[in-house]
């Protein structure tokens, strides 16, 4: 059993945990994820690294509320605890690799977080802000209420940019209209990192595709195993076919397939609907997810 | 009695199965069982042995079935096997023991693999334990995987004193007994549970949840955490596809994808919170054992199921039984005929495949005759989920993070046959990850010499 041993509401339906994993927490870097199951009836649900603490064996991991599993997983308290907890999967991020690190203090960097997002972002600036590397960071979301990690964030980037979509706080757009105008203002950037909705992402690639940005995008498709036999996570990079949960979760943006990738992510939308309805009904429950016949 | 024909064992109606999970074959009775077991000629010379990857004493504990003495049989056989229960069940008998069968040149070969089946069951059924070794030697073994070669590995040290741990990447011990081989062929509480259980008593650690390569490497093993050796037993990895136009439309799934979502995390009941494609009409690209899983899942999940395989009935890969028991169960079997396209609709979804004829022409290098395309002989088939079950390619999460560890040409680990030796010093292999995807008992037969080998390394220290 993994215990909880930190929870925080961080905003609005977004959460933060620490949760007891030693062996996850002596080897993870930044970039990588880990896989979470609730309990025996629970789905395998993968969450990016947000932190981690090796002396104290904890791992950070920051979730929305979206669908049915994360939903249940917020009502999870300090001090109970998962009956899984599997990591750390993927490759690390290539910036965050010290034989990079010459060739990275180099570059000028710019980081694009889009809502949950900021959480795999903030472990990346750290590590390179504890290697000497300063970097930007624009960070948005919706509304200011969806906003989290903003002093934090701070203490780690070189420059922060805090946008909202509706102006309550910070640039009053989205984040591609931050890039540009600190762009158009004079800034040159070499390398950009983009976390986020998959729609944010493609909508960055667009931009520093336009402004010759080389992009890397960190993909979080539908998964089950994670660990490079299931296939589930299978996404077109170019002209190959990558399996995001051990080629990646971070990919070359230019060359990736966004709108398929879109589509394969709505692939169990009904089932998932019919769950969550599930679990907003309770005991009220008399049909119509389609699945117990209670409405024939 | 006819003694040229196997005693029948009970099965469950195919119309009542194709809608359950229920186990398809029920096993002998005791009196079916003792039977069967007088049909074995006893043969000094026995062949049976020679075709078992484990080399169970078969005549040896048919004598004692014949005799009533379920017992004895059962030890016999656990000198041998960690997994009785397991084989009984999922072995290709008809090209092993029971293919060399000397009863089998003029009638039905014995019923090894049914006998086998009843002595494990009889044995858990009456609480009956493999016996644990009576002094620890105090060596520390890792086993990674914890599949059929693992298994049988750690259970094969364990009983010679050594304290072995395996660590386990998913969450549930049993590797392919419990993503991919479904309950109606093993149920996995009931046998594969209890199997593991009997390994779990010879002294077995299992830890789940730790993927080597990733949350710690085989050297870390070595040098930080005591062992002074490791088996690799990781099985296969990577699901193949075909490179076809539409492929990663949804509604297309990898069999073991499709698998793991029903076995592993039991989607077919309604408590599990993972989701999984119930398909009106499913077309299965493939003829190996896994093929078949996967088209009788989608089968009991509601569908008509069709299995598209390039080459004719004679050459499909899976056991003659599956086969057998998939027709009975109303899957329908397109032979010589290969997709080439999938059609997608507007929003991304899977609406139809594209399928040419084939018919065979030379035998290829394999010795297999070679399916060849039939000009203009392409049609369309309707369909809303199609399942690929085209094999696997090696994981690379281990090869990759482990300092001298040789890979061949196909990525597999390289290992000798007779010991799974790699090329890393007191590191062994064996199973699907240095064979690419086979069966079960040949991985078991590969953990069974990789245990022998680590004992001869270590006691030679």
């Amino acid at each position: 059993m993994y215990p909880i041993v930190r929870k925080e509401k961080l905003a609005d339906k977004i959460y933060l945990m620490d949760v007891m994993a030693p062996r996850v927490a002596k080897s993870c870097l930044p970039g990588q994820f880990i896989i979470v199951k609730m309990d025996e009836e629970g789905e395998r649900i993968p969450l990016t690294i947000c932190d981690y603490d090796r002396e104290k064996g904890t791992v950070t991991i920051v979730f929305q509320t979206v669908g049915y599993s994360t939903t249940r997983m917020a009502e999870y308290k300090e001090g109970d605890s998962f009956m899984d907890f599997v990591g750390p999967l993927g490759c690390p991020s290539e910036l965050c690799e010290e034989e990079n690190l010459e060739e990275t203090r180099k570059k000028k960097i710019v980081f694009i977080a889009g809502g949950v997002g900021t959480a795999p972002v903030y472990p990346q600036v750290k590590w390179l802000k504890e290697h000497g590397v300063d970097v930007d960071v624009i960070m948005g979301s919706r509304t200011k209420d969806l906003l989290f990690y903003v002093d934090e964030m701070k203490a780690v980037a070189g420059n922060l940019y805090v946008t909202t979509d509706d102006g309550s706080f910070g640039f009053h757009g989205v984040g591609t209209a931050q890039l540009e105008e600190l762009v158009n203002g004079g800034n040159h950037y070499d390398h950009c990192v983009a976390i986020g909705p998959m729609i944010m992402m493609k909508f960055v690639c667009v931009l520093t595709k336009k402004l010759n940005i080389p992009t890397v995008v960190s993909m979080n498709p539908i998964m089950v195993d994670g660990t490079g036999m299931c296939g589930a996570c299978r996404l077109v990079v170019g002209d190959e076919v990558k399996f995001a949960c051990v080629d990646g979760p971070e990919f070359d943006g230019h060359l990736v397939d966004f709108d398929q990738a879109m589509k394969r992510q709505q692939q169990y939308k009904t089932e998932e609907g019919r769950a969550m309805l599930k679990l907003q009904e309770g005991d009220t429950h008399h049909g119509g997810c389609g699945h117990c016949g209670g409405d024939k | 009695m006819d003694v040229m024909k196997k005693v029948p064992v009970t099965e469950q109606e195919p119309k009542v199965r194709a809608t359950n999970f229920e186990e398809v074959c029920l096993g002998y009775t005791k009196e079916e069982a003792m039977a069967e077991a007088s049909r074995c000629l006893n043969c000094k010379n026995a062949q049976c042995v020679k075709g078992c990857p484990v080399s169970i004493n078969i005549p040896a504990f048919i004598a004692e079935v014949k005799e009533g003495n379920f017992e004895a049989a059962y030890q016999i056989i656990s000198q041998s096997s960690a997994l009785p229960a397991v084989c009984g069940r999922v072995c290709p008998q008809e090209s092993q023991c029971e293919g060399k069968c000397i009863r089998g040149i003029k009638g039905e070969a014995v019923s090894i693999g049914k006998l086998e089946r009843f002595v494990a069951d009889w044995a858990r059924e009456n609480g009956i334990k493999p016996a644990p070794a009576e002094k620890k030697n105090g060596h520390k073994v890792a086993v990674i995987g914890s599949g059929p070669s693992g298994l049988t590995c750690a259970g094969d040290l364990a009983k010679l004193g050594y304290d072995v741990t395996i660590f386990e990447a998913l969450h549930e011990a049993g590797g392919v007994l419990c993503y991919g081989i479904p309950e109606f062929r093993l149920p996995k509480q009931k046998v594969v549970a209890k199997e593991i259980e009997n390994v779990k008593s010879l002294g077995v650690k299992i830890e789940t949840n730790v993927v080597i390569g990733k949350s710690v490497t085989i050297d870390e093993l070595m040098e930080e955490e005591g062992f002074e050796a490791v088996f690799i037993g990781s099985g296969a990895g990577l699901p193949r596809f075909m490179g076809i136009p539409g492929e990663q439309a949804n509604g297309v799934f990898s069999a073991n994808e499709f698998l793991t979502r029903n076995n592993l995390m039991k989607a077919f009941k309604s408590e599990y919170d993972t989701p999984i494609r119930e398909g009106a009409k499913v077309v299965v690209v493939g003829g190996g054992n896994v093929a078949m899983d996967a088209a009788r899942t989608a089968l009991r999940l509601g569908a008509e199921v069709h299995i598209v395989y390039r080459r004719s009935e004679a050459e499909l890969p899976a056991r003659a039984e599956e086969v057998h028991h998939a027709k009975e169960e109303g899957i329908i079997f397109d032979l010589l005929q290969n997709p080439t396209e999938i059609m997608v609709d507007e929003n991304g979804w899977v609406k139809g495949i594209k399928i040419i004829c084939m018919e065979l022409g030379e035998p290829d290098a394999s010795g297999r005759r070679s399916p060849v395309e039939i000009p203009g002989s392409e049609y369309e088939m309707e369909a809303d989920t199609v399942i690929m079950s085209l094999g696997t390619s090696p994981n690379p999460l281990i090869s990759s993070t482990t300092k001298g560890l040789e890979t061949n040409r196909r990525k597999c680990i390289v290992a000798e046959e007779e010991t799974g030796k790699t090329s890393k010093e007191a590191v062994y292999a064996g199973g699907d990850a240095v064979t690419g995807a086979a069966t079960v008992i040949l991985a078991m037969g590969a953990g069974k010499h990789a245990a022998k080998a680590i004992d001869e390394y270590l006691q030679g220290k």
